[in-house]
């Protein structure tokens, strides 16, 4: 069976790719947006702090014998750990400032722990072995799909629809976006915006980091791996614009189907057609497809 | 993004600048005799580089985090032009000032869209484009870069081969852009962009185009940025990769950091220690990159005015 003269298997082969990488867009977009609502800050980290997810599911497995699924908790709550550190140390004394020094120190600190991790571990990718339970692949009749990957998908897309969820429909969501909306105003009402602002930033950084766990079996563990993400996911948040928690959501399956798609059909645009997106929402649209231009 | 080096009343006289002008090309026309000339032809390079993208952000308060693809591009445009089509150097630089300014033209159109942080984004984002787009093509040789580009003869006269005859002309290529540069924010439309960038809306208000003035210093930026990059390739004979890559563009914003943003000094200040510190920790590696990321920290929490924009806060006259 083919389409378009490309054969079935191999179309969707590309599009379960494409689906792979639109999780973790959507992953890291959504935390990004989460962060910048409150903070106002684009947290240029973003991209280390997934990699620091994926290594600290390496390290603690091999050091430590900690399995994926306490990875899976584990790593987002240390590595959250140390974002709510780096509010309360360096991005609380930036609030009063231009929001592009919030930018210029978040990217100072994504050298850092990159540079460190690479002393470390050199650039060469470590494995992190698939869990037990999703080794092997589903026969769906007209493809393999590795179980591992169904899982990934499934996780990433819970895990959005609960931070939507959270955000657009609970009572602390109605706080968190109240305090987006006016923070002075919501603090006279007696609640600690401030420590909210921690949290939050410490709940996008874990975000980060469950990614990278949920990374570590299908791409390697290596210390580059959030570098080379993390400028596409900010081509995502333009494309999405960061008014709303559902837009990230969609906008980072979405761009991920269609990378994709291109690798199927013209695979040398493949690593520059999201940018190209970009800039055609830009044209029509400048505030973005879910956005609302200040 | 505030400035806080200028002072109204400091901005009206100019007669210190030219003292320390002067004591600039003194220093760079002597150094030579006791430092390595090609490495004070990287730091002018760099210097030139760091003065383009900060009159972007120091006097017009926009952040492109995406400069490395005009420095890059021009690289390229130039040693293609001195390797393949014989071009003498003069218009090497000159096309790779110009192909920089056309690029900067489309990409500043764009990401004008846009601001504050989406700005930073948008430029980012496009200068990854580019990078992929100059590793795929085949005429900038991928992963190899364009090697052993010829210096060539400057006007057909001067064979620039000679590290010394290459050294004057950068150094005049180096002083007539920092000349320009200087004149610009001096200038009315200078002037106009300051305003941008303390108030884009009152700017609007008093009826100008802010974003045709926003455009205008992002293409001189570019175009300048791509004077820095040509010439760099030619004084290299070499241009590559590193130079359209991301960390390239960090660095710059960077250099301009630690020497003072709009402030007209800073950013040479910023490039001669920044490429200093690279020359000396090169043998370290990957340690270059967490002092940048350590440098880049404490910039940014103690000590935002930069060298240069220290000294003149304590002087309370522009640099």
């Amino acid at each position: 069976m083919e389409i378009f003269g490309i054969p079935l298997q191999a179309f969707m082969g590309q599009l379960l790719i494409g689906l792979i990488n639109g999780s973790f867009y959507a992953l890291l977009s959504l935390g990004l947006a989460v962060i910048f609502g409150l903070l106002n800050i684009i947290n240029f980290t973003h991209g280390a702090q997934y990699m620091l997810g994926a290594f600290v599911a390496y390290l603690s497995l091999t050091h430590l014998g900690v399995n994926y699924w306490a990875a899976l908790v584990l790593c987002p709550l240390v590595v959250g750990a140390t974002g709510v550190l780096i509010e309360r140390l360096m991005l609380k004394h930036l609030y009063k400032l231009d929001h592009l020094y919030g930018l210029l120190l978040t990217f100072g600190l994504a050298l850092i722990i990159q540079g460190l991790f690479r002393n470390e571990f050199g650039s060469s990718g470590m494995p992190y072995p698939v869990p037990e339970v999703f080794q092997g692949v589903f026969n769906t009749g007209f493809m393999f799909l590795p179980k591992y990957r169904a899982w990934v998908i499934v996780a990433s897309l819970v895990v959005c629809l609960a931070t939507w969820y959270v955000i657009e429909r609970t009572k602390l969501g109605a706080y968190l976006r109240a305090a987006t909306e006016n923070p002075s105003l919501v603090q006279a009402f007696g609640i600690n915006v401030p420590r909210m602002i921690t949290l939050t930033y410490g709940f996008g950084v874990g975000l980060a980091a469950l990614a990278g766990v949920m990374a570590a079996p299908i791409y390697q563990v290596n210390p580059t791996m959030g570098a080379d993400i993390i400028i596409v996911v900010f081509a995502v948040v333009v494309i999405g614009g960061m008014g709303s928690i559902m837009g990230s959501i969609v906008t980072g399956f979405g761009l991920g189907l269609i990378e994709g798609l291109t690798k199927v059909f013209y695979p040398e645009a493949s690593a520059t057609v999201i940018f190209v997106i970009m800039t055609i929402v830009l044209l029509i649209k400048p505030a973005g497809l879910f956005g609302t231009q200040k | 993004m505030n400035s806080p080096a200028l002072s109204p009343t400091a901005a009206q006289s100019q007669a210190h600048m030219w003292v320390v002008f002067a004591l600039m090309v003194a220093v760079l026309a002597i150094a030579p005799m006791w430092v390595y000339p090609i490495f004070l032809m990287k730091v002018m390079c760099f210097a030139l580089f760091a003065c383009a993208f900060n009159l972007l952000l120091g006097f017009g308060g926009l952040l492109s985090f995406g400069h490395a693809m005009f420095l890059g591009s021009a690289g390229y445009a130039a040693a293609h032009a001195s390797k393949i089509w014989g071009w003498n150097p003069e218009w090497c630089v000159l096309f790779g000032t110009l192909g920089s300014g056309l690029l900067s033209l489309v990409v500043g159109a764009l990401a004008i869209r846009r601001q504050g942080i989406y700005f930073a984004m948008i430029t980012l984002a496009l200068s990854q484009m580019v990078f992929f787009f100059c590793l795929q093509i085949p005429f900038t040789g991928g992963e190899d870069g364009i090697q052993a580009v010829p210096r060539g003869k400057l006007l057909g006269l001067f064979d620039l081969s000679d590290n010394q005859a290459m050294y004057v002309f950068v150094l005049v290529i180096f002083l007539a852009s920092f000349l320009f540069i200087w004149r610009v924010v001096h200038s009315p439309f200078g002037q106009i962009l300051k305003a941008i960038r303390e108030h884009q809306d009152r700017a609007t208000s008093l009826g100008y185009d802010t974003d045709t003035f926003k455009l205008i210093a992002f293409v001189i930026s570019g175009a300048l940025a791509g004077t820095a990059g040509a010439t760099k390739s030619l004084v290299f004979q070499l241009a590559s990769l590193t130079d359209v890559h991301w960390t390239m563009s960090g660095e710059v914003v960077l250099m301009t950091l630690v020497g003072g943003m709009g402030t007209l000094f800073g950013p040479v200040v910023g490039a001669a220690v920044i490429v200093t510190m690279q020359n000396y920790l090169a043998h370290l590696g990957a340690w270059v990159t967490v002092v940048q990321g350590v440098i880049f920290v404490i910039c940014v929490l103690a000590f935002r005015r930069g060298l240069v924009g220290e000294i003149a806060h304590k002087l309370k006259k522009s640099l």
